[in-house]
């Protein structure tokens, strides 16, 4: 099967997932982004990378914070960039979604950004700029349903390697959302692909997916036994929608159970790192003694997530 | 006119014959196998050397988008029965319209189209339809297509009433719950690549319920379209039992497994989804034991409904110029003689439905199939007569091509 974000040479032309990405591409990624990090400190917050080209954010669905930093990243790098809040416009006038896209390549667009409420919807758009014949223009998954958010993924990915230097001995858990997290999915398969010996996920039943074991995660129901001895804490956003109902009765109880307090943190390594991909909930997922609390690398995550967009953009713009 | 097709292996499963003989069709029936019977004069001679001659296909179900290029697949693919499910629009559920769909057939004059009546006002699964009505009008059994009858005293009563009249109810087994949501079977592949999934459950559960419900009312019920492992362990318990029941497989759940959605195809999405690789295997079984009979499910979709994310997309595969070459790819791969596998999708389907076709027994409709079962052809939007382009086989080298089809002794297809 032929993956569509690499070329025939094994280079990345799109950022549609972490699955299948080959080690040295994520390292290649990684370092990328750190020589981007003094960019972001200069007077000047600007190189000529992508100078004269077009970056289209293509957000299906809303998203102030992933499209800013997306916005920010490829305006560092010289890009245009131009917004599009397609819930607003296209789709409402009953476009296709392939539709849009050929539209906007006819407006000589170079780069796409994509967030899109379905699964795979950013492979739909790869593949058919393929069989279109236009290889020079580029896709990044910003999020597509619950399936993948790449960028995130690397992200963490890179406050972890800040942080702890290597991936070789590390112990990390997930926590929360992981059935509906497409955050959870990118960063148990950058995790696994980058050597992480130890993964776990905590949760409670009706929020994991089926066969989580053959994607090379231990389950934990358990948050005090799941987070033990833990070098690196993963907590999820629980969606508004998702508190009270069928797989879950209560907020109040899934903080009892699932949020991460002082005392539950204490079980971890003493030097364990406690990130989250925002927006936080505080008292539901996350104690604010936690995420204001020295151990919390929640900011620097944002800060880390413009260097890394910036290095996605610049590669595959560059391949 | 007189036919006699010579040279040809002629195979039928129902009589147990597989020899090289000719077969003599006078009259639009089957007039004799081997000798010709005294005073036939052929009015025309078919040769067909190299090929298989057998009963035409009979299909338990295909949707006629648009109903003259579906018939033209149909017999194109030497499928000369297709059974017609009621989830049309508007659903079938009015005699008018099975009698406009029974003429209009008739009118084209290929295949033969069998119309299922929708057991319930509009596929709602609230108000019986006209059950007699229907039937008086030729629909040959009641079904809710893929649509879950989601109140269990409404399926009660429904099958309570179709017993009353001896009619059969159709059912594709689907707890409504637990399907609504999903779009791919709830498997590793859904679990990676972050799609909602259907669990086996969902079969299971209505298997359970309808085959109580058979046992209470005595209704006569065939499910279609079975996925999973554990549902066909179900219905083979049910027929040790001596319920009233048989079922169907689409045949791309004999080939095709969840792995087949690779980075999300569209062209992967089936509804019920294709499954893990056990059960798969298991749907294998059932077939090549006999369990259950092989359908197409043809369900031609317009490029663009294709053209979407996989969750958007509807789902389904073009089929009925498929059945053939894909039966053969399944029997080859899973060890069923030829034989075994024409009876699959002849005399078995033909058996659900009691009517005395798919079989080449002297005095029988000659409804027939000749196809050359080592001739290979790829499959693209061009080959296919179906306006239902949409396969997961595109561009896949099939091997079986239809030489000529008869319907009722009347070459209806040359290809």
């Amino acid at each position: 099967m032929h993956n569509p974000q690499l070329n025939r040479t094994g280079e990345l032309i799109h950022l549609l997932s972490i699955d299948g990405l080959p080690q040295p591409v994520i390292t290649q990624i990684l370092d990328t982004a750190a020589s981007f990090m003094e960019v972001s400190v200069r007077d000047v917050k600007k190189v000529p990378l992508l100078r004269g080209k077009s970056v289209f954010n293509l957000f299906f669905e809303n998203s102030t914070r992933t499209r800013t930093t997306f916005e920010i990243a490829a305006k560092r790098l010289s890009a245009d960039v131009i917004n599009l809040d397609i819930n607003r416009s296209s789709t409402a006038k009953g476009e296709t979604l392939l539709d849009t896209i050929d539209n906007l390549c006819a407006m000589h667009a170079n780069l796409f950004v994509v967030r899109h409420a379905s699964s795979g919807a950013p492979y739909l758009i790869a593949e058919h700029l393929q069989r279109i014949g236009r290889d020079d223009v580029h896709v990044i998954n910003a999020g597509d349903g619950r399936h993948a958010h790449p960028t995130q993924g690397l992200l963490d990915m890179y406050t972890i390697r800040h942080y702890k230097k290597d991936f070789a001995r590390l112990r990390v858990a997930i926590v929360g959302d992981i059935l509906h997290s497409r955050v959870a999915r990118s960063d148990i398969q950058a995790l696994t692909a980058l050597g992480v010996p130890e993964v776990r996920a905590i949760g409670p039943e009706t929020l994991l997916p089926k066969h989580l074991d053959k994607l090379g995660v231990q389950v934990f129901h358990d948050m005090n036994e799941g987070l033990r001895d833990c070098d690196v804490i993963i907590m999820l956003r629980l969606q508004n929608e998702r508190m009270a109902g069928v797989l879950l009765p209560s907020a109040g109880e899934y903080f009892r159970h699932y949020g991460l307090t002082p005392q539950k943190l204490a079980l971890a390594r003493p030097d364990a790192i406690v990130m989250h991909p925002g927006p936080m909930n505080r008292g539901i997922e996350i104690h604010s003694a936690v995420a204001d609390g020295p151990q919390a690398v929640i900011l620097p995550q944002v800060t880390f997530g413009i260097a890394v967009r910036m290095a996605v953009m610049s590669i595959v713009a560059g391949n | 006119m007189n036919i006699e097709i010579r040279n040809g292996r002629v195979i039928d499963p129902k009589n147990g014959v597989d020899r090289s003989i000719s077969l003599f069709i006078a009259e639009g029936r089957v007039a004799a196998l081997g000798e010709a019977p005294t005073g036939f004069a052929a009015g025309s001679i078919v040769d067909a050397a190299g090929c298989v001659v057998c009963p035409g296909l009979v299909d338990l179900g295909a949707r006629l988008n648009s109903i003259q290029a579906e018939l033209a697949a149909a017999v194109a693919g030497g499928v000369t029965s297709v059974v017609v499910p009621p989830d049309a629009v508007p659903p079938l559920d009015e005699p008018e319209l099975a009698d406009r769909l029974i003429h209009r057939a008739k009118e084209i004059g290929k295949a033969r189209v069998l119309p299922l009546g929708a057991l319930t006002v509009g596929l709602q699964g609230e108000r019986l339809a006209e059950l007699a009505g229907l039937r008086k009008a030729g629909c040959i059994a009641f079904s809710q297509a893929k649509v879950p009858v989601v109140d269990t005293e409404a399926l009660l009563r429904a099958m309570e009433y179709a017993a009353t009249f001896g009619f059969s109810v159709w059912l594709q087994p689907q707890d409504y719950w637990l399907s609504r949501n999903g779009i791919a079977h709830e498997g590793e592949v859904a679990s990676r690549l972050g799609l909602a999934g259907i669990p086996v459950a969902a079969e299971t559960i209505a298997i359970a319920t309808i085959l109580q419900l058979v046992r209470d009312t005595g209704c006569r019920v065939h499910l279609t379209r079975l996925s999973s492992a554990a549902g066909v362990v179900l219905v083979g318990a049910a027929r040790d039992e001596g319920l009233p029941v048989t079922c169907d497989i689409g045949v791309h759940h004999l080939l095709l497994t969840e792995d087949d959605i690779g980075f999300f195809d569209p062209h992967a999405r089936f509804c019920p989804p294709l499954r893990a690789q056990s059960d798969c295997q298991a749907l294998s079984r059932a077939a090549a034991t006999g369990l259950a009979a092989i359908c197409s499910d043809h369900t031609p979709v317009g490029a663009d409904d294709k053209l979407l994310p996989f969750g958007e997309a509807k789902p389904g595969a073009t089929g009925l110029e498929v059945l053939l070459p894909l039966t053969l790819k399944w029997a080859a791969a899973a060890g069923v003689s030829l034989p075994a596998a024409l009876d699959r999708i002849t005399s078995a389907p033909a058996e659900v439905l009691g009517l005395a076709s798919g079989q080449l027994t002297v005095g029988s409709v000659a409804d027939v199939c000749i196809f050359d079962p080592h001739a290979t052809w790829q499959l693209t939007a061009e080959a296919l007569k179906s306006r239902g382009k949409n396969s997961p086989w595109t561009g896949c080298m099939m091997t079986g091509k239809v030489k000529a089809t008869l319907v009722a002794g009347r070459v209806v297809y040359e290809g």
